[in-house]
């Protein structure tokens, strides 16, 4: 089984017109043609390369990852002598992915990197956490060097990225007991020390995923005497230096292959990355965007595996002597699901396009800065959905352990939780609602469409025109009612609770309207994003004349 | 000490994935309905040559193919997966060869290699199931063969140590080389290719050899090298409906047996 030749939508995203623009930028117009022997001369070719590593890892995905999950959640991983031993599935994993080359693959080629894009990189990620989303937390942290590639020094890369291209492994070590959402009260202590010439951190990590990792990546109080997020660094701490220990492994609900672990650092060596000071401020919110967008990969490759374990229980349980997938109760699980999964989806790539054009586009950067957070939000909300419908899909099969929709599940909670919670994301979308910046996003689509169903073709991709171009009415009149509705939150001002309150509301309307356009954008290229773009234009519509109707009556 | 590795593969028609139009009409299999891959076995005869090149350094694999030009894919494949070579032996004069012939191709390519130390190939293929051409091989080059393999135990002082498969468990044997070795389904999976070696051979050519040269005797290739003749090709299912149940006396068996060497099964 191969988890990128059997789901054409990777393909499709793959070839997204804006792709062209996307290599361009990646790979500085080619820059590198001629002089490395593995660089693309063109977007051609670049894409090409980029199938290529897609069919392997799928392959990879398909064969080893998938099913090696099932033992990897029984077995877990173990803690002797302070170091983890991942289970015997993960180290099997991890092997195929380095044998493979198939590790960095976003860093540059002087690293021995493939120099992929973050819309490639999230499309590994995706099948990757289909197959297992626990182990996709391990080789989604090698994200970690992204965050060494950008803002460390030469030497710094030059000493650490080849490594991760060779299958170092990563952490992000940032929470501690009491810093968790709350980053700026770290009390992880980084001192100089000036006889070894090196940097020293002391205190204690808490539920670090892959804590035992080679590389890490660690948030430090280095500013003695400072107590908010401008007094903290960022460090890089290699594993074989000594210094840390594993005090313990979590004992979690899901993503058991995953070690999360409680970390004391005592004396370890390590290195700064980047300016002193700029830790959390600059390092960790850029390394944070990244991470979010890798949980909304993870999200989506869990909705994917979630949609096939239902999708195959329903065309084979019998009952009342039919398959269970011609009830209309169960088709309608059935279409939810992979509508949320299609529209979690094209937002994603969405925003990974935009995060690949923000290296040489300021307003390509605010508006990925803007699609984050409603990304996370709904990926992974729409997962726990997902995994919750799967198991209803199954019924009473579906509460016993036997079935893979129950690890989907426990595995899925994590996602609203981590690398900031919903609410978390929620917030980091208030400024965009207030400044308007996603009315003028939503504006931009509605001009796109509006342009492309201008002519006097009766069909566009195989639907007929006035069917889209009913689903783009309904889209501008969800729009008139989200204004509506922000009217109505705002009365006493963005500052005031009531504003507060209706975020959520505001943001998941939004994000409904948003995933409306991109699917719909995605038909007019083909009609099989028709179903999935209905159902956007459904809730956005029901969803803000609800709230409409809540503020307006209570 | 490095040691000179061929290893013999082939494509054949992925019987996994087996359509509605994969045989024609007159019973021969319609190859191009049918996607192809790298025979099973082959790959894992590879990866015992690549696992021999680890521990002994310097040595080189070399995977030679007897196919149509299409063939050269599973060079590539090879080569992505750590073989250093490849050659795809391809001409209209091998067309219709049987075991007889494609071993006297491949051992006739061989010999212009020069001296080899080693030679790995599959049990067998998946679209012809003889396990004929490894055997024949060994013995057209007059080296020895150590059939049945499940993995690679030692290699050290140009000797082999093999544990092979019995019909009732397994043995260990040593061998001198020059040998031939086939590998059955058991041993190691093939390593996955390496995307690096992928992007690097994307462009370069595969070598392509034709009967002109490795030096053959014309007579002995394709369908005038092969005394195989193939009358006729059907399908057959055993239907639960065919079965006997026979009762556990002598009489009963003395019966099945005269049955099945009657019907020259026996």
């Amino acid at each position: 089984m191969n988890f990128y030749t059997d789901n054409e939508n990777l393909s499709f995203y793959l070839h997204h017109p804006e792709m062209d623009q996307v290599v361009a930028v990646r790979e500085k117009n080619f820059a590198e043609a001629g002089q490395h022997p593995e660089a693309p001369a063109d977007a051609v070719q670049a894409v090409s390369q980029y199938e290529m590593a897609l069919n392997l890892l799928g392959s990879i995905a398909g064969e080893v990852i998938a099913p090696n999950a099932e033992a990897v959640d029984h077995e877990g991983p173990t803690l002797e002598g302070g170091r983890v031993h991942y289970a015997p599935g993960t180290r099997r994993n991890l092997d195929a992915l380095i044998q493979s080359g198939l590790y960095g693959i976003s860093l540059e080629r002087r690293f021995n990197g493939l120099n992929f894009p973050r819309a490639v990189v999230v499309m590994a990620a995706e099948m990757i956490a289909r197959a297992d989303v626990g182990f996709a937390t391990i080789w989604g942290l090698t994200d970690c060097a992204d965050t060494i590639q950008e803002f460390g020094s030469e030497a710094l890369k030059e000493k650490y990225l080849p490594r991760i291209c060779q299958g170092a492994t990563c952490s992000m070590d940032l929470t501690e007991p009491d810093a968790g959402s709350d980053l700026q009260s770290v009390r992880l202590k980084a001192t100089y020390d000036e006889a070894a010439g090196c940097w020293r951190l002391n205190g204690v990590k808490r539920f670090i995923t892959n804590g035992d990792a080679d590389l890490h990546l660690v948030l430090a109080r280095s500013e003695e005497g400072s107590n908010d997020g401008r007094g903290l660094s960022y460090f890089v701490f290699d594993k074989a230096d000594g210094g840390m220990t594993v005090r313990r492994i979590e004992n979690k609900m899901g993503i058991k292959g995953s070690p999360t672990c409680e970390l004391q650092f005592t004396n370890a060596p390590c290195q700064i990355v980047g300016e002193r000071r700029l830790g959390l401020i600059k390092y960790v919110m850029s390394l944070m965007n990244g991470a979010r967008l890798g949980v909304a990969a993870q999200s989506i490759g869990l909705c994917e595996a979630a949609c096939r374990e239902a999708e195959a229980y329903a065309a084979s349980r019998e009952q009342f002597g039919h398959p269970i997938n011609q009830f209309i109760a169960v088709q309608d699980l059935l279409s939810q699901m992979r509508a949320r999964t299609d529209g979690a989806r094209s937002l994603m790539y969405e925003t990974a396009r935009y995060v690949d054009l923000a290296t040489t586009s300021r307003p390509a950067s605010r508006i990925a800065d803007i699609l984050t957070p409603l990304v996370k939000l709904n990926a992974s909300e729409f997962a726990n959905q997902c995994a919750y419908d799967c198991i209803q899909v199954h019924g009473g099969s579906g509460f016993m352990k036997e079935y893979a929709c129950e690890r989907l599940y426990r595995d899925a909670r994590i996602l609203s939780i981590y690398e900031g919670t919903s609410q978390l994301q929620v917030v980091a979308a208030m400024k965009g609602i207030a400044n308007g910046a996603y009315l003028k996003q939503i504006d931009s689509y509605e001009a796109r469409v509006a342009e492309a169903l201008a002519g006097d073709a009766e069909t566009v991709a195989g639907t007929p025109v006035a069917e889209l171009k009913h689903c783009l009415d309904v889209l501008r009149k969800a729009t008139e009612a989200y204004k509506r509705l922000y009217a109505l939150a705002t009365v006493d001002g963005t500052t005031s609770d009531r504003f507060e309150h209706m975020t959520r509301a505001l943001t998941v309307v939004l994000s409904d309207i948003i995933m409306g356009y991109l699917l719909l954008l995605d038909s007019l290229r083909d009609a099989r994003f028709l179903a999935s773009c209905r159902y956007f234009v459904r809730q956005s519509i029901g969803q803000a004349t609800r709230h409409i109707a809540a503020l307006e009556n209570c | 000490m490095s040691y000179k590795i061929v290893v013999l593969a082939k494509q054949v028609p992925d019987t996994h994935n087996v359509g509605a139009d994969a045989m024609n009409a007159d019973g021969t299999v319609n190859r191009a309905a049918l996607p192809t891959v790298f025979n099973p076995e082959d790959l894992k005869a590879l990866e015992m040559a690549l696992q021999v090149k680890d521990r002994v350094p310097g040595s080189t694999v070399t995977v030679v193919t007897m196919g149509p030009p299409r063939a050269a894919e599973i060079i590539r494949d090879a080569r992505s997966r750590g073989a250093d070579d490849g050659i795809v032996l391809s001409d209209m004069r091998f067309a219709g060869a049987d075991t007889l012939a494609t071993s006297y191709a491949l051992s006739q390519l061989i010999r212009q290699l020069g001296p080899v130390d080693l030679i790995f190939g599959g049990r067998q293929a998946i679209d012809g199931d003889t396990a004929q051409v490894g055997p024949q091989v060994a013995e057209k080059l007059e080296i020895p063969q150590v059939t049945y393999a499940e993995e690679l135990l030692d290699i050290a002082d140009g000797t082999i140590t093999i544990r092979r498969r019995l019909e009732r468990g397994t043995e260990c044997v040593k061998a001198q080389l020059p040998v031939l070795v086939t590998v059955t389904s058991a041993a190691t999976d093939c390593r996955f290719p390496n995307i690096h070696r992928m992007f690097r051979q994307a462009g370069e050519e595969v070598r392509v050899m034709n009967a002109d040269g490795i030096d053959a005797d014309m007579e002995r290739l394709g369908m005038k090298g092969s005394p195989t003749k193939v009358k006729k090709i059907e399908n057959v299912v055993l239907a639960h409906k065919e079965s006997r149940v026979l009762e556990p006396t002598e009489a009963a068996l003395n019966e099945l047996s005269a049955t099945l060497i009657r019907e020259h099964i026996l």
